[in-house]
């Protein structure tokens, strides 16, 4: 007997069961009324002469009150519950282990913290908060797990987060569910599901490169940001030290809080949005830097946040900025 | 004496030869021709349902290639869409219809509508060329930026015929509105008006808002492609989310495009059939404006998952459980019009009865997709598909063939075969819910839509949608046999054969050129029975 219904592998898939189960007996219920309804009065009033004609009823307005108000009044239910459960679904808790996507036609690229990458397979412990900083390379995708009932559009341009919190070890699809050219159905991947301790072996079975942030700051260098971004707050581009995460002046008299996608803007299209005493005199670097080399250096951006701040003992030098509990690299 | 021998001249005999009908003004001649072009992409998107629905028969691809299986859905998709579900009933019943049942000699602007229908076939021809010359890979939702620079395809004819199609959509729909005010018979009312008018006056209101926006979007997607403009592409500063705002702004009004005509069929489907007045006359009435106002501000529930802000996402949640209410307002009612009713079995109800419960199930699906937290997991699966499916096949279509079947006396002036129309309105229903539920199943389980190649546990459901579509594929094919058949072997019909009130049955069948031999003046409101009655003349 195939499957009638998915699995249940995350804490989000059972709300929005519920609901589901909630709509399919209102549907059940009026779908049955309807037809039971049409059935009768097809055969209670069947025509038995062949000129005989129905009575003259024209309506009546209590009926038509009723039936305006209380499905009115059954919908809004639907509202306010669903609407819950996707604020729930769209704010990400703030204690999360991330991981950063990246589709293209027609793959997956995932790309741990530490170091790790993984091509259409991605590795996550059961029971945390595991949020995924999504991008594209060409086309519009959708990262869609059914046995989480997450969803969403993968955009080129944009970083679109995606939480879910996983409760059942095992292995799930994962489907690229925006239409997206020739090989659409073969992007597809899997999500591996482990026990926390299996996760943090596998996690350590190697990651050449170093941790993310590490290869940003390699990349820092070798692209010569460091020769303005200096932390000495004497070059010609903003300090990027304990940046991340604050509200930060423009020149244009508005601000801006530094997020994952204003580190980007400022990377591809400098101009955009000038912090306030500097000239717009950074270089654009469109084309030079791949999707992925961009998450690096966001990453980078990201662990210079707290730097200062803390004491050098608090944290590891490229650990896991405030909001983030990041596995410490082996 | 010749006048005693000849037959009575009608619209069918007044004029013969090629050029009387490609010329014609008369708007019942240019039904006929609407009739025949949208009949022949109704087949062309069919028979590429066909091919989809062979290859998802087995979970691999290999009946065709991946960039075939892309090619066959979009243009089922085109072609359904824009040249059968949009035109369809507006084009050929409203056409034929509006006039006479409003008790006029034509449509307010004659030549305007041959125009709208020789600019429906450019726009064909244009697409036409398209699937020839290799085909278009981009959906029928042409998202960017994947149409503008990533699909190597007849991007642009297919835009352009879609571009040139929607300007006979806005004629027609302008030449109806006008109608529809200036030209309707002494006494005919709007309250007395039957309430196929009022359904086609909604959709005129969209369609001439609605398509201009649709035209302008696939425009910049040509510009884009050709000129490189970047207003869709990141790098350059412009969004791909863009293209869907502007695109879903006008086609999720045209789904209302394609269901509130085949409302307004439905409406004097079940008053003939039941031999009553509708009940809630005006209810039904302003459901099909209220359903034509609140179709232009629910657009955003196509991008719930798109990258929209949450309390955007929230607005267009509310806004569409709105919408549902009018539609069930309208089932009601249609329901309650049974009640006490003189209730016919004969094949027009039967696909009213048909359209009630299927567009019910298509409704009430509806609200899945409006919860926020729901449409998340089930939007681009196949629960999408199986949902507009029961809306424009088991909803648009029914009522399109439901009407084709109960004005086919008139339009032809013969009888179709009762026995067989019952079988193949039997066949059509138990095919078309073999085809699409199944598929609400698989779409829950998370099967994505447009998949040329599935998971194996997929496989059993979408086997038993396979072969309910081989069973709809047979229903379509014996009506389109059997009506021609009765063309020339029918029965006569009389002017009244299903002893219906309204102004259409107090014309002969087939109706003259000029309609009514007098202008008719009305002093009766709609659905008055018991009518004259004038039954069968065999």
């Amino acid at each position: 007997m195939p499957p009638l219904f998915p699995e249940r592998a995350s804490t989000m898939a059972y709300r929005v069961d519920n609901l589901y189960f909630f709509l399919l007996a209102i549907t059940a219920f009026f779908a049955l009324l309807i037809a039971g309804l049409i059935v009768f009065f097809a055969v209670r009033y069947r025509r038995r002469a062949p000129d005989a004609v129905g009575e003259r009823i024209h309506g009546n307005l209590v009926l038509e009150l009723a039936w305006t108000g209380i499905p009115l009044v059954i919908v809004m239910v639907i509202f306010v519950w669903s609407t819950s459960v996707y604020f729930a679904m769209a704010k990400a808790p703030d204690e999360t282990l991330n991981i950063y996507v990246v589709g293209k036609q027609w793959m997956w690229k995932f790309q741990h913290l530490d170091g790790q990458r993984e091509i259409n397979e991605l590795h996550v412990p059961v029971g945390r908060d595991v949020r995924l900083i999504t991008t594209s390379e060409d086309v519009i995708h959708d990262f869609f797990v059914p046995a989480f009932r997450v969803k969403a559009d993968v955009i080129p341009g944009r970083y679109v987060s995606i939480w879910f919190h996983p409760t059942k070890p095992g292995r799930y699809h994962l489907f690229c569910a925006e239409y997206c050219g020739t090989r659409h159905s073969g992007m597809t991947g899997e999500i591996v599901v482990m026990d926390p301790s299996e996760f943090q072996a596998w996690m350590s079975g190697g990651a050449p490169e170093g941790s993310l942030a590490s290869t940003g700051a390699k990349l820092f260098a070798d692209l010569a940001c460091n020769t303005c971004h200096r932390p000495d707050a004497q070059g010609r581009g903003p300090v990027l030290d304990g940046l991340f995460g604050r509200s930060q002046a423009l020149q244009s008299g508005e601000t801006v809080t530094v997020d994952e996608a204003y580190v980007r803007e400022s990377i591809l299209n400098p101009a955009a949005k000038v912090v306030a005493g500097f000239q717009p005199i950074m270089p654009t670097f469109q084309g030079l830097v791949s999707e992925e080399q961009l998450l690096a250096l966001v990453e980078y951006v990201k662990s210079l946040a707290t730097q200062p701040q803390q004491p050098p003992t608090a944290r590891p030098a490229n650990g896991p900025a405030p909001g983030e509990n990041t596995p410490v690299k082996k | 004496m010749a006048t005693l021998l000849s037959p009575p001249r009608h619209y069918l005999n007044d004029g013969y030869g090629i050029k009387s009908w490609l010329l014609t003004r008369d708007h019942k001649r240019i039904a006929l021709l609407y009739l025949a072009s949208v009949t022949v992409f109704f087949f062309i998107g069919g028979a590429m349902a066909v091919l989809i629905r062979l290859e998802l028969a087995t979970p691999v691809g290999d009946l065709v290639s991946d960039e075939t299986y892309n090619k066959l859905f979009t243009m089922h998709g085109v072609a359904m869409i824009f040249f059968f579900l949009i035109p369809a009933i507006p084009s050929v019943l409203g056409n034929f219809l509006i006039p006479i049942m409003i008790g006029a000699k034509d449509l307010a602007f004659p030549r305007l509508n041959l125009l709208s229908w020789y600019i429906y076939v450019v726009g064909g021809l244009f697409s036409l060329y398209a699937m020839i010359a290799g085909g278009v890979d981009t959906g029928w939702t042409f998202y960017t930026p994947f149409s503008t620079v990533s699909s190597t395809t007849q991007v642009v004819p297919t835009a352009l015929g879609i571009f040139v199609v929607g300007f006979s959509g806005i004629l027609t729909g302008l030449n109806f509105i006008v109608t529809i005010h200036r030209m309707r018979a002494p006494g005919m009312t709007w309250f007395r008006l039957p309430l196929f008018v009022w359904s086609s006056y909604a959709t005129s209101l969209i369609n001439v808002l609605g398509t201009p926006v649709v035209a302008i979007t696939i425009l910049l997607v040509a510009a884009e492609r050709v000129l490189h403009f970047g207003f869709f592409d990141p790098s350059v500063g412009g969004d791909p989310v863009l293209f869907q705002h502007l695109f879903w702004f006008y086609s999720h009004p045209a789904v209302y495009i394609m269901i509130l005509p085949a409302m307004g069929v439905i409406s004097e489907l079940v008053a003939a059939g039941c031999r009553k007045p509708v009940f809630g006359y005006t209810f039904v009435a302003f459901a099909s404006l209220a359903i034509a106002v609140l179709g232009f501000l629910v657009w955003g529930h196509h991008m719930f998952v798109a990258g929209e802000s949450v309390y955007s996402a929230m607005i267009f949640s509310v806004l569409s459980f709105l919408v549902a209410i009018p539609s069930a307002v309208k089932v009601f009612n249609w329901t309650a019009t049974m009640y006490k009713g003189s209730v016919s079995w004969e094949t027009p109800m039967l696909y009213a009865y048909g359209f009630i419960g299927l567009f019910t199930i298509g409704g009430l699906t509806g609200l899945f997709l409006a919860a926020i937290a729901v449409d998340v997991h089930v939007t681009d699966t196949y629960f999408i598909v199986a949902h507009f499916h029961y809306i424009m096949v088991g909803g648009t279509i029914m009522g399109y063939l439901g009407g084709l079947h109960y004005w086919w006396p008139k339009i032809s002036g013969r009888l179709y075969h009762e026995g067989l129309a019952k079988i193949a309105a039997w066949i059509i229903f138990i095919g078309f819910n073999l085809t699409f539920f199944p598929q609400f199943v698989v779409g829950y389980l998370g099967m994505p839509r447009r998949y040329h190649a599935y998971p194996p546990e997929f496989q059993v459901l979408n086997v038993l949608s396979s072969a309910g579509a081989s069973i709809l594929g047979v229903g379509y094919l014996l009506p389109m046999a059997y009506l021609i058949w009765s063309l020339r072997y029918g029965r006569i019909a009389g002017s009244n054969p299903w002893g219906a009130v309204g102004l259409e049955w107090t014309t002969t069948s087939p109706p003259p050129t000029e309609n009514f031999a007098q202008t008719p003046v009305v002093t009766w409101d709609a659905y008055e029975y018991p009518a004259p009655v004038e039954t069968h003349v065999a």
